[in-house]
């Protein structure tokens, strides 16, 4: 199967990750596990998943655009919402459930991370650290909202309406009385950095983060 | 083909009828859901493409209320392309070139397979009312015995539209075992009051029809073709949506200038609609219709289950991809979310796909291109997934 668009490469007989991120996440899910992946986009990482580390890899994606093109492609998908259809999943359904780049644009982000940790025995959740020295260089300099990541959504404009740094959602895991197995910062250049812990260095370094919890 | 079942004389013509029949349940009558038996029972049906040797690339398509075996070969009554050519045939997204198509005319219906227009042995007249009261789950039961004949264990898949869809679903619910993955399109897991409701205002309409004679009409030499005819057009509305009917006719009239103040076809759309009901009663029984419709009432997939969906499910290893329409209000796509979220809670392999159009329920049998694409795209994947049914050019390397 030759997917073509997207973050999906079609060389190589396919089923190639080009983000880095999803490079480093599909490189924490076991061969043969059972994964669910929220907010999937056009399924790259389902795609290599499924193909790559013989995965049963589900996938659950806002957009109908991007849920009717991972089918289309051979993917489970359907169409849903992080904030309202998780509760519908049994407990420990799967041995991972990914969040990614998502979590900022849902309403309850606490409440989401809960269910994450319910239904997978591990969770992994990646977002945009907004305690990066950009970022915080900008608000400090220019009075301005930063502008982060690849979509560049103006302050107006934006589905992201919980944004935070990788010390709020750090505190907030323990405040869930999570266990943080792994955490990796992603510089710009794409180059990860395992966390020993939260510290100022990390969240002043780090561009994005990756978590991964368990409940346990 | 791997069966040679010879046509089964039943006196009405039916022995012409292009593909198979065969006499299924004759050492052991079926049993029925309403307590009854029925057997032994003629199951008509066409097939396309080739069983392969290990018997894993078979499809089999249910049709809808209304529709009948000839999927893809055009309808030996009407002279029509099959009603279903579109999605299945060569290279389409039910590919014939790799997969063995069955399609079955349902139980109760009056293309060949037994239903109450045919004679009852017992009183060597036709059945009438006599007939028993036929469900979803029967007609599922009559075509697991078809497979059982054809040496089929196992389904590559079952696709279906509207109460195709239903007998999909109830595929899936009693027989996981034997269907691999499902495709339901525009349909539900139980039939919503207003569904219920609409086909009571088409049985009524058949009823009501002085030529009906309390379903003895075959007896008596009439055909309640006038009721029949209403309730076909009643139940057409229902398969279209406001925008489709309104960018079709508008308030056009009909061959006419001016309204004729009377109350002859003076707008396209009721001209339309009288044209639908009159062919329709060409090719369908009335009681068939009255039969059918009952067992689309009568489904629900919960019901066994203390009105608990997810409950048909359990722990289910069958496949599905779930796809409804926009602007389908027959069959919403709410009802086909409400299964979604039953197979979530079982933590079942489910893709879902709403398809943005204004065709309304109908859109399953028309021209949209993104539904194909979904339909071949998850075939695709199943197929992958099962190393079954793979395209011969990559066979070939």
């Amino acid at each position: 199967m030759n997917v073509g668009d997207g973050g999906i490469s079609a060389n190589d007989g396919g089923h190639v990750l080009k983000r880095r991120d999803l490079e480093i996440i599909a490189g924490m899910i076991a061969d043969g596990s059972r994964a669910l992946d929220i907010g999937c986009g056009d399924g790259a990482l389902l795609d290599y998943l499924v193909h790559r580390k013989n995965v049963d890899a589900r996938g659950i994606e806002l957009s109908q655009a991007g849920v009717n093109s991972c089918v289309a492609h051979g993917l489970s998908v359907i169409q849903g919402d992080a904030d309202t259809d998780l509760a519908y999943y049994p407990d420990h359904a799967f041995d991972y459930v990914v969040l990614t780049r998502t979590l900022q644009a849902t309403r309850n982000p606490r409440d989401v991370v809960s269910q994450l940790v319910r239904i997978g025995h591990h969770a992994i959740v990646s977002f945009t650290n907004f305690g990066h020295w950009r970022v915080r260089l900008r608000l400090l300099t220019e009075g301005r909202m930063p502008v982060v990541g690849d979509d560049g959504y103006a302050w107006h404009d934006t589905p992201n309406i919980h944004l935070c740094t990788i010390r709020d959602f750090s505190l907030m895991c323990e405040d869930l009385g999570l266990t943080v197995r792994r955490a990796i910062s992603l510089s710009r250049s794409g180059e990860g950095r395992e966390l020993k812990s939260a510290g100022a260095a990390a969240n002043l370094r780090g561009e994005e983060a990756i978590f991964l919890l368990t409940r346990e | 083909m791997a069966t040679r079942d010879i046509p089964n004389v039943d006196g009405d013509g039916a022995a012409n009828l292009p593909g198979f029949q065969v006499e299924l349940a004759r050492d052991e009558p079926m049993r029925l859901d309403s307590g009854e038996t029925i057997g032994p029972f003629t199951m008509a049906y066409t097939t396309s493409g080739t069983l392969n040797a290990d018997k894993s690339n078979a499809i089999l398509i249910c049709h809808a209320l209304t529709g009948d075996q000839y999927v893809v070969e055009s309808h030996p009554l009407t002279g029509k392309p099959g009603w279903w050519e579109s999605m299945v045939g060569p290279g389409r997204p039910i590919d014939t070139d790799r997969f063995f198509i069955i399609c079955v005319n349902v139980l109760g219906g009056c293309m060949g397979s037994t239903g109450p227009r045919d004679i009852n042995s017992e009183t060597g007249e036709p059945w009438g009312l006599d007939f028993p009261v036929i469900t979803i789950g029967d007609m599922v039961r009559a075509q697991a015995l078809l497979l059982d004949h054809l040496g089929i264990d196992q389904l590559f898949s079952a696709v279906g539209g509207s109460m195709g869809a239903m007998q999909v679903l109830e595929w899936a619910a009693k027989y996981p075992e034997r269907v691999f993955s499902v495709v339901p399109i525009a349909g539900a897991a139980r039939h919503s009051a207003q569904n219920i409701a609409f086909h009571e205002v088409g049985r009524q309409a058949i009823m009501a029809d002085p030529d009906w004679r309390k379903g003895n009409y075959l007896k008596e030499g009439a055909n309640p073709k006038g009721g029949l005819s209403v309730a076909r057009m009643a139940a057409h509305i229902t398969y279209l949506s406001e925008t489709a009917l309104h960018r079709k006719f508008g308030r056009k009239l009909q061959a006419r200038d001016a309204v004729s103040f009377g109350f002859d076809a003076d707008f396209q759309v009721e001209s339309y609609l009288r044209h639908q009901g009159s062919t329709f009663v060409e090719r369908f029984d009335a009681n068939s219709y009255l039969y059918i419709t009952r067992a689309m009432d009568y489904f629900d997939l919960a019901a066994e289950h203390d009105g608990i969906l997810a409950g048909a499910f359990e722990a289910t290893n069958v496949r599905f991809c779930i796809i409804s329409f926009t602007s389908d209000w027959l069959f919403p796509t709410e009802e086909s979310r409400d299964v979604v979220r039953a197979l979530n809670a079982v933590a079942a392999n489910v893709s879902f796909v709403e398809i943005e159009t204004d065709k309304g329920h109908d859109a399953f049998l028309l021209d949209e291109p993104e539904f194909y694409q979904t339909v071949s795209g998850f075939i695709e994947g199943v197929a992958e997934h099962r190393g079954v049914g793979v395209k011969p050019e990559q066979s070939a390397k």
